[in-house]
């Protein structure tokens, strides 16, 4: 019962996407979709966007959360408090405290398209701060981060080398599913690059709804098959990461 | 300079003395500094001009005006209809999440079907937005299949009164990012169920239900609560789904804020913005709420 609820409206989309062409079942709608002259710019735009979302949160999470471990146990209350900020602050107001601060001078960061799109990536990095955190901070307790840092130290290692070829090559499982929960999450996002008038996927499948008959259930499929491959791989490498420690701790 | 504080560290830790080193250099709260100029600029940053904003009356001074206009119909009927919408959503969401995650953690099922479960709940759990809302027009919507199914046994169920776009239809909507967020979230409260409790129970002769009503229950009540607290929160703040279904003309909260972020339909700017701030609180007590909730629960599942 509680599986037809959850399969029903995706096998209803599939089929609604076949019908593209007239009296056939086919990938037309599919073909449709592709061929759009402001599918590729938007897709490509919020993939660029989440990659430089995943790039500036993995620099500025990774470092905190390994300085909260090891150095500053006493600000990591605060920090995770802040962590937990984007579920206590709605998009909707987020994106209109946005609007407010930096759409007017002294702060007018929003004047022009590209500005904005920073901004917008700025805003991504904070919400991916609770994913992002929470995975590393994961990765950080299954690893003796103390030790390995002072093996690193006695070798003369300093603070950098000790973070990129130290940290980062153990946490690789950690970053990588906190890198794909926060692809998955700012891949379709609307309200915010909504508000802020940016040509992304959200938006874009936005408009899509409301102009195009078959287009929007070859998107909705698309889109639905890009969280199930995020999610696939994180299950993946998660489930090979847990056997392996499992492997260690039977020696 | 380097050297010499790992060695006093490590000499600390290993005479047993506190972990941390006596003094924090400044340059330790350099590593900080990234996390606290983004959340401060992109995060706290605007929330507080909302907050500071919401006290401004028209006239420029400060005032509590805009928070007694919170009282208006127009506010009221938003705010009314998306706690309606997060209550319904976070109690049936919660009770059919309970039970798939019950079924699931029981065992007795392939262990394949579990793991099916927990990665569908993760992609359906994130599939919120534009696609799930196009989902559910292709399934119920004017011409959805459900629609067109119900007609060829003479049912039109747009004429009996049921909408997508209404309190029903958006429950529907919502319920499907919701019941897979309760089976992830009470899931790992269900597996630390310990079998000895079930054992001694059993040993003292108690039947099955006397177990689930005085020992498991009891156990998993505050994360039940809690992980409904969640929900109700998760579907308050929700607005690209709803957006994209209503095309933003509903009546909820986060819609309201939005009509006023695209052209002053509150005719106050004030007023949107303590709109915003109080949503703002009614997220921040339940998110509160369940994080106490979360702790209490914890000293049984370690």
């Amino acid at each position: 019962m509680v599986s037809l609820y959850f399969l029903i409206p995706l096998a209803a989309t599939f089929y609604w996407s076949l019908r593209g062409a007239k009296d056939v079942l086919g990938f037309e709608a599919y073909r449709k979709l592709f061929a759009d002259t402001n599918f590729l710019p938007a897709f490509s735009q919020s993939i660029v966007n989440a990659v430089a979302t995943i790039f500036l949160s993995l620099i500025i999470v990774v470092p905190t959360a390994y300085w909260v471990t090891l150095r500053l146990p006493k600000l990591r209350p605060v920090v995770e408090f802040i962590t937990l900020l984007p579920f206590v602050i709605p998009a909707v107001v987020l994106v209109f405290g946005i609007i407010r601060l930096y759409s007017s001078p002294p702060f007018l960061f929003t004047a022009t398209y590209n500005s904005s799109r920073i901004v917008l990536i700025c805003v991504y990095v904070c919400l991916s701060f609770p994913y992002m955190f929470r995975s590393v901070d994961n990765g950080l307790r299954a690893i003796d981060v103390r030790t390995l840092t002072e093996a690193a130290q006695s070798l003369g290692a300093n603070w950098v080398t000790i973070l990129f070829r130290v940290i980062f090559p153990n946490l690789r499982v950690a970053l990588l599913s906190g890198a794909l929960l926060t692809f998955a999450i700012v891949i379709g996002e609307l309200t915010i690059a909504l508000y802020m008038a940016q040509h992304t996927l959200g938006p874009y499948m936005s408009d899509l709804t409301r102009s195009k008959v078959y287009e929007p259930s070859a998107m909705a499929i698309v889109a639905f098959a890009i969280t199930w491959a995020a999610m696939g791989i994180i299950d993946f490498v998660g489930r090979g990461a847990t056997r392996h420690v499992q492997m260690v701790e039977a020696d | 300079m380097k050297t010499n504080s790992a060695n006093s560290q490590s000499v600390n830790s290993t005479v047993g003395g506190a972990l941390r080193p006596p003094r924090t250099p400044i340059r330790h709260w350099l590593g900080l500094l990234p996390f606290f100029v983004f959340s401060g600029l992109f995060l706290i940053g605007p929330t507080l001009i909302l907050a500071y904003r919401s006290f401004e009356g028209l006239d420029g001074g400060l005032t509590l005006n805009n928070y007694r206009q919170l009282a208006s119909d127009t506010v009221m009927n938003s705010y009314g209809m998306s706690i309606k919408i997060s209550l319904t959503t976070a109690i049936l969401g919660g009770l059919i999440g309970f039970l798939v995650a019950w079924v699931v953690s029981m065992g007795g099922l392939p262990p394949r079907f579990r793991l099916i479960t927990t990665t569908f709940s993760g992609v359906a759990a994130n599939f919120a937005g534009v696609p799930l809302a196009s989902a559910f027009v292709f399934t119920l919507g004017r011409v959805g299949l459900i629609t067109a199914l119900f007609k060829v046994f003479g049912v039109n169920l747009y004429k009996s009164g049921f909408s997508l776009y209404s309190f029903l239809g958006l429950t529907l909507v919502y319920l499907y990012f919701q019941i897979p967020l309760m089976v992830l979230t009470i899931l790992p409260a269900l597996d630390g169920l310990k079998r000895e409790w079930r054992e001694a129970a059993e040993n003292l002769g108690a039947t099955q239900i006397q177990y689930w009503r005085y020992v498991a229950l009891p156990v998993l009540t505050p994360s039940i609560l809690g992980t409904m607290i969640l929900l109700f929160g998760n579907s308050f703040g929700a607005h690209a789904t709803a957006y994209a279904l209503t095309g933003g003309l509903f009546d909820l909260a986060t819609l309201l804020i939005g009509r006023q972020i695209s052209g002053d339909v509150l005719h106050n700017p004030g007023l949107g913005y303590a709109v915003a701030m109080g949503m703002v609180m009614i997220m921040a007590s339940s998110i509160f709420i369940y994080s106490i909730l979360q702790r209490r629960s914890e000293r049984w599942l370690k």
